[in-house]
């Protein structure tokens, strides 16, 4: 029994419901928040700790034995995911406090953030394939309703291209899942992983494959299947965007990474030219989509599609070092995108407008603020000593040492295209003085993303924000260390041998009785699959 | 019966993507009921359909008599049924509340946040 493995799932669940019990209670819910996230923060440490320690993680839902139950496990990169879950719940339930209106808290913003946490932390520790599909629900509903809190034009459009094409990318997802379980016999993901080896190899396990690549490309936001993204991410209240940043399309790619390592990894060879062109080519458009705006968020939005390359040429090169680049760019990515838009909010609020063209001036009134921002944008274009170079840096090494050159050297020129995009915003917003039709007394500014006027809590929305830029500051100093961790993600992920055994093996410690019913199962089992035709 | 079965799920599968082709915000909800319609009738089918063979043991034996229908695929639909339909009332609230603020029943009107 290893309730830290459970309890990243269950505390977000815990506090969204008790958000609901006080739906009518704006101060309670403000305070289920904070601590509910904090409670969720000091889990996800001890999970990874204990990961540090132990390897693998498993808990047999309801005791049933392995390849029955649900099993819920936790390697490196789970523990991780869940850790930088965490962080960054914790860090938006501050920041909301100050930027969510009036209206949006009394239609749930705080128990639909609960739920999403509890969906992506979910997804990142469950073992069985149709549960993942669950928790991706889990997760989506709690965000399409998330987006369109507010109900405003721009909110609608985007919802309905964002609504459609991830229910698109689910049905694909279910679509998978149900041929799999009729060529393999079972949901449980090491359990398939073992059939798939004994499987004679078939078409049909290239058809799943490439139906998992599509489905999770989608909602990954990879080349070509991102354009929900770029059209409806700048939509919702600015805390909203930035949770969506953080964590929403990195559960896709962790799905990459999981299921490409562990059930695919025979089909990989086959699949790898077009992932690894995949991965350059969201690089490259996602770059030149935001070279092309001029509004704060937007260019942020394509920003995550471009860094979305970075993470799938990781797991494309597939080697233990690229993977290991390629988590290390999920994790740097998660800090430092969120931070923008963190960063993205106050400009907002100071200046009342997105529009790069309107603002200015901001680096003489709030020089912390441009140094918040100026750590975290040369971070994501890959500035020494930040953390964004250090992802890089591993990247290109895996590349050369696979000799893949023209996507390495496209890795590198794209990071040198960030680089021109975040320094047109900092030239528009930090640099230039303020155009002097829009010169408005500070005070008429600060209001909410609802239109009402909000107290000047700025604190709340300047603390997330420089713990966040020093975590990218730390990280690049830490890097010896944090590589450590990553290489070690990369070695499970390669070897996948230990996460089955750590799910179908760890199961026979105290459930000798039901161990036994276990086997009598399979048994039954294996004579119908004989009997069927 | 599993060759009808895959010539319904086929005809569900192109429907619902012909519908969601189409530019009305209301037919690419009547798409996507058929298309979810569809993976949970492909689910249910590729475990095999066993017909008058429910999967109970009899008393005082340890497993059932010969074959028995796979119960696991049942529950799997049953879950994917229930998250649809949930999925599918938001959609339906969401293209109303759409069309109220946009006034059209028209995709090609709703482009404003793509550029």
């Amino acid at each position: 029994m290893r309730p830290e493995v459970a309890l990243p799932v269950l505390l977000p669940l815990l506090s969204g419901a008790l958000s609901l019990l006080f739906w009518r209670s704006r101060p309670v819910q403000r305070f289920i928040a904070v601590a509910g996230n904090v409670a969720l923060l000091l889990v996800s440490v001890w999970l990874f700790v204990a990961v540090l320690a132990d390897g693998y993680i498993t808990m047999q839902m309801g005791s049933w034995p392995a390849p029955f139950g649900i099993t819920l496990i936790a390697d490196m990169l789970s523990a991780v995911m869940i850790l930088m879950t965490g962080i960054i719940g914790l860090a938006m339930g501050i920041y909301s406090l100050a930027t969510t209106g009036r209206g949006h808290e009394k239609f749930g913003y705080y128990p639909l953030m609960h739920l999403l946490l509890a969906g992506v932390a979910g997804a990142f520790l469950t073992g069985d394939i149709f549960n993942l599909y669950v928790w991706f629900e889990v997760m989506l509903v709690a965000s399409f309703a998330l987006l369109i809190l507010g109900g405003e034009r721009a909110q609608m459009e985007g919802a309905i291209k964002y609504v459609t094409l991830n229910l698109l990318a689910s049905v694909i997802f279910l679509t998978a899942v149900g041929l799999l379980y009729g060529t393999v016999g079972t949901l449980n993901m090491a359990d398939i992983a073992l059939r798939m080896d004994e499987a004679e190899h078939s078409g049909m396990v290239e058809v799943l494959a490439v139906m998992f690549m599509v489905a999770f490309g989608i909602k990954a936001a990879a080349f070509p299947l991102f354009f929900w993204l770029p059209a409806s991410y700048h939509t919702p209240p600015v805390a909203v965007s930035a949770l969506f940043a953080g964590l929403l399309t990195k559960v896709g790619v962790y799905s990459l990474f999981r299921v490409f390592t562990l059930i695919f990894d025979q089909t990989m060879g086959y699949l790898q030219d077009i992932m690894l062109w995949g991965a350059v080519l969201t690089m490259v458009t996602g770059v030149l989509g935001a070279a092309a705006q001029y509004e704060f968020r937007r260019i942020l939005s394509f920003h995550i599609v471009s860094q979305i390359g970075y993470m799938i040429l990781g797991l494309a090169l597939y080697t233990p070092l690229a993977i290991a680049g390629g988590v290390f760019a999920i994790v740097h990515n998660i800090i430092v995108k969120t931070n923008l838009f963190l960063i993205s909010g106050i400009t907002h609020r100071l200046q009342g407008t997105y529009q790069l063209k309107k603002m200015g001036g901001l680096y003489r009134e709030r020089p912390w603020l441009a140094v918040a921002f100026f750590i975290s944008a040369f971070s994501l274009a890959g500035i020494p000593p930040l953390s964004g170079f250090f992802a890089k840096f591993v990247l290109v090494r895996a590349g050369l040492e696979a000799e893949a050159y023209v996507a390495t050297g496209f890795a590198l020129a794209v990071g040198l295209m960030t680089l021109y995009s975040m320094v047109k915003i900092w030239n528009d917003v930090f640099w230039k003085a303020l155009p002097e039709e829009n010169k408005v007394p500070a005070s008429q500014t600060s209001v909410g993303d609802d239109g009402r006027l909000l107290k000047p809590s700025l604190w709340m929305m300047y603390t997330p924000v420089a713990v966040l830029a020093m975590m990218s500051l730390l990280i690049g100093v830490f890097a010896e260390a944090i590589m450590q961790v990553m290489m070690l993600i990369g070695d499970q992920l390669m070897s996948p041998s230990g996460y089955i055994e750590a799910v179908l093996g760890g199961s026979a410690s105290a459930e000798d009785a039901l161990l036994d019913r276990g086997e009598l199962q399979a048994e039954i089992i294996g004579d119908r699959a004989e009997g069927a035709p | 019966m599993e060759p009808l079965m895959a010539l319904a799920i086929g005809l569900l599968y192109a429907a619902a993507i012909f519908m969601m082709l189409r530019r009305s915000i209301v037919k690419l909800v009547i798409g996507l009921l058929l298309l979810s319609n569809a993976a949970n009738l492909l689910i249910f089918t590729t475990a095999g359909m066993t017909r008058g063979a429910p999967p109970l043991i009899p008393e005082g034996m340890l497993q059932p008599l010969g074959e028995v229908a796979d119960p696991l695929p049942q529950a799997v639909v049953l879950t994917a049924i229930v998250i649809a339909f949930g999925v599918l009332a938001f959609a339906v609230v969401l293209i109303r509340r759409a069309y109220e603020i946009v006034k059209a029943d028209d995709l090609d009107k709703m482009k404003d946040t793509d550029t």
